[in-house]
């Protein structure tokens, strides 16, 4: 049998691509990324009306086959076959934000002259209607020469006269004569023409996009909201997350109860209890945070809010000779560092792209919350500080802008060295501000909580088994503990010795080593560590917390807060990295200037909390 | 042309046309993304908003339908000409009258 055909969704930035390939294939979706770069590759599975299966790529959003950025690249090599090990798209779906035909034509023009099978999509023509302005899509087709059906993605209208089309696209192709491939300063003209001629009325409705604007970027208004914007994110995480976080910690230790009475006492109900459920239990227990986090990120970006962000932060990137570009990436990494990282390809300077990723990963990522999550929990009192404001939550605010500021400082000694070159500019596209769709919305959500997932059932799980192993052979004699006996106490031995003067313990050495493979193993442990040496079952049902009150100071619980603002403890990130720098030496600078902070902030948060008296 | 001032001069909301951009101010690749944008000679262009902080940088303009923003020394690098009469910019005119 033969491979089904290949469709793929191409147009510029903001054209409403990738709501309009969430409606077309559903929950079906494969998101992986290109061999040897890290643009997303997002392929999904649609049905003709005829029953036949295509499959559907959403490329990276373009502004012309003339790339000026890593994705651009993708785009262009994916669309003329010259990406090695992926076949040339059959199909070409266009795909045009009716609003901005005048210069989403540029590069329409520039795909319909490739001469394949191509379908215009005039997506978003509600959001046009909403602006005044009416659109003939049969002018259009005309004056392209190829088909042109309007869709309002977000609502599935107009999907089932597009897969029409796209059924009858390769007979259509065959018969009309491809345009010529125009340069792009005629192609720039008769775009206008075509716009023009496709308009059947247009009116100034703006007020809408315009009253905002004149809000959210005004000069006095606009950082303050961004700001209080920022600020109430954070406080959310921290608040709105406890009920679902309560459910799932109650739920895992029914669970562990459950265990305990059905299976007989020895190694499996062991593994399964002190390894699997209280390890990855842990981590788990803070997938309710990571999804608001992404939940407002995925409403910024969506919204068109982002870009306004980052045309407020460009004048402090600025500063630290980064742009507002930088400040999407940065802001991504406080979910993850990956897809942060990955959102650099979109900055076209390679020393910006560069420093931002090496800065990237002292945005407090969510692997973070689960470890700050539970020290402050642990050791900062649960009161209010005037104005209601919660202690625990300014603490976490806390931690955020030492990475910001952090970050910010790494940026401008990079800049000075090791990225020294030229100022960057900042060119960027204000997309018109849209309602989030809630499916987009959803979506978003439930793959990034889908990967964290996975990241627990997998890595997670991997490094906290082995953990427990190490934790748990040889036995220890009568008397000993067993943690001391273990392989792994004799690991810690020798780590403890380095860490020592920041004021860590050896539990703390011992779950550094984990920690490697994801920060939150730091957690799970800690959990583990706690509950193979607890005294009997009592103690170790009594959960981390308490016995991490009885076994820190305040001085080294703050010390550790510190350690996790710097510390690269993440081989993904590192990976990812590497990818993208082409080469072990940025990740190697990156590795070892982080280690070096982290050490410095450790310790000297710890000498100073020790001279205080904490 | 005697009536022609660089966009970073050009008063917020003034509808106007890039009558010489000099490229040769600008990186190539940036030169290329305000091409592949719209902003090139003859087009018509508006200032809305600019930063807070030194030098009101960055700036947003309005080209065509979309609103782009970019750096004063981009904007350094453009001539612009107002568009006296509003009959001359049938596309660009209305929408700048908006909200000014």
């Amino acid at each position: 049998m033969s491979r089904p055909r290949i469709a793929a969704l191409v147009g510029n930035p903001n054209s409403g691509k990738s709501a309009l390939f969430n409606a077309l294939t559903g929950a079906r979706q494969k998101i992986a990324n290109y061999p040897g770069v890290t643009v997303e590759r997002k392929a999904g599975r649609m049905v003709l009306p005829s029953g036949e299966p295509v499959e559907l790529f959403d490329l990276p959003g373009s502004y012309s086959l003339d790339p000026a950025s890593p994705d651009e690249e993708v785009t262009r090599r994916v669309v003329l076959g010259e990406f090695p090990g992926e076949a040339k798209p059959d199909l070409l779906v266009v795909v045009l934000d009716a609003a901005n035909l005048e210069q989403h034509l540029v590069f329409a023009q520039e795909l319909i002259a490739l001469g394949r099978p191509v379908v215009v999509a005039l997506n978003m023509v509600d959001l046009a209607e909403r602006d005044g302005l009416v659109i003939d899509p049969d002018a259009l087709a005309q004056s392209l020469g190829v088909p042109v059906i309007p869709t309002v993605a977000v609502r599935k209208r107009g999907l089932d006269a597009l897969l029409e089309a796209l059924a009858d696209a390769p007979a259509a192709a065959s018969r009309g004569r491809p345009p010529r491939a125009l340069p792009l300063g005629e192609r720039r003209m008769a775009a206008r023409h075509m716009a023009r001629a496709a308009v059947l009325s247009e009116s100034s409705e703006h007020r809408l996009h315009a009253r905002l604007d004149g809000v959210l970027l005004h000069p006095w208004l606009g950082p303050p909201i961004l700001f209080a914007l920022l600020f109430v994110i954070f406080q959310a995480v921290f608040a709105w997350a406890t009920p679902f976080a309560d459910a799932i910690d109650g739920g895992i230790s029914a669970l562990i109860d459950l265990v305990k009475a059905t299976l007989p006492e020895g190694f499996v109900r062991d593994l399964l209890t002190e390894a699997v459920l209280t390890g990855v239990g842990s981590v788990v227990v803070f997938l309710p945070q990571i999804v608001i986090l992404f939940a407002f990120i995925l409403v910024m970006e969506q919204s068109g809010y982002m870009a306004r962000a980052a045309f407020i932060m460009d004048r402090m990137m600025a500063g630290v000779g980064l742009s507002g570009r930088s400040f999407i990436p940065l802001l991504s990494s406080f979910a993850c560092a990956i897809p942060g990282i990955m959102a650099t390809r979109a900055i076209a300077d390679p020393k910006d792209r560069l420093t931002t990723i090496l800065i990237a990963p002292l945005m407090t990522c969510s692997a973070r919350l689960p470890v700050y999550a539970v020290i402050i929990a642990a050791f900062i009192p649960a009161t209010t500080v005037g104005g209601g404001i919660g202690l625990q939550g300014l603490v976490l605010f806390a931690l955020y802008v030492a990475g910001i500021v952090g970050a910010m400082a790494a940026a401008l000694v990079l800049r000075r060295t090791a990225t020294k070159g030229g100022t960057s500019g900042f060119i960027m596209e204000l997309p018109r501000y849209q309602w989030p769709p809630l499916r987009d919305l959803l979506i978003g959500l439930w793959q990034r909580a889908w990967v964290f997932l996975r990241r627990a059932g997998t890595i997670i799980f991997m490094a906290t088994a082995i953990l427990w192993v190490l934790l748990s052979f040889p036995r220890a004699a009568p008397g000993e503990s067993q943690v001391d006996a273990s392989i792994a106490g004799h690991i810690a031995d020798g780590l403890h010795v380095i860490v020592q003067p920041i004021g860590f313990n050896r539990e703390i050495a011992l779950a550094l080593v984990p920690a490697m493979a994801a920060r939150e193993v730091a957690v799970s442990s800690l959990a583990t560590t706690y509950a193979v040496d607890a005294e009997d079952e009592e103690a170790a049902a009594e959960g981390l917390i308490p016995q991490l009150r009885a076994g820190w100071s305040l001085p080294t619980a703050l010390a550790f807060l510190a350690w996790f603002v710097f510390a690269p403890q993440c081989l993904s990130t590192i990976a990812v990295a590497r990818r993208e720098t082409n080469g072990w030496k940025w990740p190697i600078v990156m590795l070892l200037y982080l280690f070096g902070l982290a050490y410095l902030f450790a310790g000297l948060t710890y000498w100073i909390a020790v001279a205080a008296g904490l | 042309m005697s009536s022609s001032i660089s966009l970073d001069l050009l008063p917020p909301r003034v509808p106007a046309r890039i009558v010489a951009v000099r490229w040769d101010l600008l990186a190539p690749e940036e030169g290329k993304r305000l091409r592949t944008l719209g902003i090139d000679e003859g087009a018509e262009i508006a200032v809305v908003h600019r930063g807070i902080f030194a030098g009101r940088d960055p700036l947003a303009v309005v080209i065509g339908r979309m609103n782009v923003a970019l750096r004063r020394a981009h904007a350094r690098a453009m001539m612009v000409e107002p568009v006296v009469q509003p009959a001359a910019a049938p596309a660009a005119a209305p929408m700048m009258m908006g909200e000014a």
